[in-house]
């Protein structure tokens, strides 16, 4: 027993999975992961936005309309905000000198629900004090948070684009599949389809089939219908591109294998042919989620979307369409700023994605 | 070469059938007509709503209505317009025709800067020129067109050197026609350079990677190997051939092209067919939705078989083929 030698690791090293191989190709690539970074950063803001909101998205402070960025100062070793004084008439704002108040950190403040489920009313930061507001990024014409309701916003526009993009590339995955898989009438029948609704510019087939939805939706219902709209309109390229590749796929031989061993049509698309398009359509689906976004974002804008008081970046964006508000009050545009980064970072992380994913180079 | 467009021109008629069909259809579904809100001024009797509704055949099924509607199209009439009350063909052409200057504008300016740079990066690949282009073609990709619209409406206001929207001065009708011509072409700068802006980015890449591509091809070594100077292989023989493909991408282009006007014309009070959409939808003057999504719909496949028309002229496989 005690003769025995230990046993030596084996020298050879295991081979990587394709997705270890993709993964490695990913991480070289620093844009598309400081991409990715963003990304998680803005989806862990957008869960957490009640907490992080100093002030609910319909708290109005009807003595400050169009207040500029209200910063807290450092004053010693304590960050305090002062407090700003209205003055005559048209929405000017004077500090009072000396006036200030500390800021905090875990405070209580206003009703919200973490995650949607469960009541709480901590607030990452504030005063406490209705009469010394923090407003990192102003107030808008109805003396609301513009942070507050970016946040808020966030919650929507974000996950418009994801839930979007789930429902249309599934459908239009099993569509492509059985189009292509089957071929004949079944294809020709799909295909022009497809074709019809490209061939209509996006924005056009959006604002006909929004005409198909009454008037007086509640915001669940507003929200539901935006994700049908464009899911209804984005399904057809994914389907086009997917049957091209189903159109080959179907001739190699573990098709044949599948089909020789007994299995039902349906498993053979969704088992052995759908997964072979994964590394295509994930890059894909990341490349789209600004189209999404966007979607949700010229709807709300246009006021047949999102409806105030809920926020959402699109119907914040209306408001800076008024150019006096403009020239005055640039902060409304805040949620332009918020879309650029997240079209951005979904661009950044979707291009390094295509490049990882091709393994010609 | 005939036969081959004389297929392609076939085709647009079933798409167009097809797109007209298929918004009408969406129009049946919308609740309520440009009526149901005429019906509740009690200054209007129901005899005079019904009458009016029989007139536009709105008492009619859905199907019934579309037939009525293509027959009058098909002669060259759309209809008369519910919330304008004027004759639709008068106020769509007018909408159909500032769209296609807007698009046509936007469209010189974004390939005449994605060209020349998607070159020059190519040409100096790895270069700061390169990396310089394609950061700038990001940010040209991920820039909403609501918030470039924005920002537009912002520096025309701040600055007053652009009129702050729409496509003409109030005193347009009282001046000279070479004023007249000034003044549009003063509105149509801004909108057209937002709309570009939005376009160039994708253009510049596709150039910049096709040209890349060729630059690689053997004929490329074998030219450079008799000895011929760089500028005459990239510009006599590789930009040729690099060109090509991109004519295919022109389609897409356009596609999102109408889409970017939808946004600047709404924006930026362009009076195009996008704003005329928006408010047709807002009035319920369903039968003038329908023309305007069909018109869109019409100027995107033209658009697709003029690239088309393009294609075939360089490239004598298509030709050939078919």
């Amino acid at each position: 027993m005690n003769e025995a030698t230990p046993i030596q690791n084996p020298t050879a090293e295991q081979p990587l999975s394709p997705w270890q191989l993709f993964w490695r190709r990913l991480k070289r690539r620093r844009i598309a992961m400081a991409g990715g970074m963003i990304l998680i950063g803005l989806y862990l803001v957008a869960l957490f936005a009640g907490f992080i909101a100093p002030y609910h998205f319909e708290r109005q402070d009807r003595d400050r309309f169009f207040h500029p960025l209200l910063w807290p100062k450092l004053s010693g070793f304590h960050l305090v905000v002062p407090r700003y004084e209205a003055g005559d008439g048209s929405f000017v704002y004077h500090p009072v000198a000396g006036d200030t108040k500390p800021l905090r950190f875990f405070l209580r403040g206003d009703k919200y629900k973490l995650l949607g489920l469960v009541p709480a009313t901590v607030h990452l930061f504030g005063t406490g004090d209705e009469n010394y507001p923090v407003y990192l990024l102003g107030t808008d014409q109805f003396g609301r948070d513009v942070l507050s309701r970016l946040l808020y916003g966030s919650q929507i526009s974000l996950s418009i684009g994801i839930i979007g993009i789930l429902l249309s590339f599934t459908f239009g995955m099993m569509i492509g599949g059985i189009s292509g898989y089957f071929g004949g009438r079944t294809d020709t029948v799909i295909m022009r389809l497809c074709e019809l609704i490209m061939s209509i510019p996006a924005l056009y087939l959006i604002i006909s089939l929004r005409a198909t939805f009454p008037p007086g939706m509640s915001s669940a219902q507003v929200y539901a219908m935006i994700v049908i709209i464009l899911s209804f309109i984005g399904w057809a390229s994914m389907a086009r591109v997917i049957r091209g590749m189903t159109l080959s796929l179907r001739e190699q031989q573990f098709v044949l294998a599948a089909r020789a061993l007994g299995q039902t049509h349906l498993k053979v698309i969704m088992r052995h042919i759908l997964p072979n398009t994964f590394s295509y359509v994930i890059v894909a689906a990341t490349l789209s989620v600004p189209y999404y976004i966007l979607g949700e974002v010229v709807l709300s804008f246009l006021g047949v979307g999102i409806q105030e008081p809920n926020a959402s970046w699109g119907n914040m964006l209306t408001a800076a369409q008024n150019t006096e508000y403009l020239r005055n009050y640039p902060w409304l545009l805040a949620p332009g700023a918020a879309i650029f980064v997240t079209v951005l970072a979904f661009n950044f992380l979707g291009d390094g994605l295509r490049d990882a994913a091709d393994t010609k180079s | 070469m005939w036969s081959y467009l004389f297929k392609r021109l076939l085709h647009m008629i079933p798409l167009l059938l097809g797109v007209s069909l298929l918004t009408f259809l969406l129009m049946a579904l919308a609740p309520g007509d440009y009526f149901t809100a005429l019906s509740q001024n009690p200054q209007i009797s129901s005899e005079t709503i019904a009458h009016l509704k029989a007139r536009f055949h709105l008492d009619q099924p859905w199907y019934v209505q579309y037939f009525y509607w293509l027959k009058s199209v098909l002669s060259g009439d759309f209809g008369y317009s519910m919330a304008y009350k004027i004759p639709a063909t008068s106020l769509i052409v007018g909408r159909l025709w500032n769209t296609f200057l807007l698009s046509f504008f936007a469209m010189i300016i974004a390939w005449g800067i994605a060209l020349p740079l998607g070159i020059w990066a190519a040409v100096k690949k790895d270069s700061w020129i390169d990396r310089g282009c394609s950061l700038a073609a990001f940010l040209g990709l991920s820039v909403p067109d609501v918030l470039l619209s924005l920002l537009a409406l912002w520096f025309a206001a701040a600055t007053g050197w652009f009129p702050v929207g729409g496509a003409q001065s109030p005193l347009n009708d009282l001046m000279s026609p070479a004023q007249q011509f000034w003044d549009r072409a003063h509105h149509l700068i801004l909108p057209a350079l937002v709309l570009a802006a939005a376009d160039w980015a994708g253009i510049m890449r596709q150039m910049r990677s096709n040209l890349l591509d060729t630059l690689r091809a053997e004929y490329v070594t074998a030219a450079r190997a008799r000895g011929l100077g760089e500028g005459w292989v990239i510009y006599k023989h590789a930009l040729r051939n690099a060109i090509n493909p991109l004519l295919t991408i022109f389609g897409y282009s356009l596609a999102a092209l109408l889409s970017g006007a939808f946004i600047v014309e709404n924006i930026m009070a362009w009076p195009g067919l996008g704003r005329l959409t928006m408010e047709a939808f807002f009035a319920k003057d369903s039968y003038l939705v329908v023309d305007c999504v069909v018109m869109a719909t019409g100027l995107l496949v033209v658009g697709n078989f003029i690239a088309d028309l393009l294609l075939a002229w360089s490239d004598p496989r298509i030709r050939l083929n078919k």
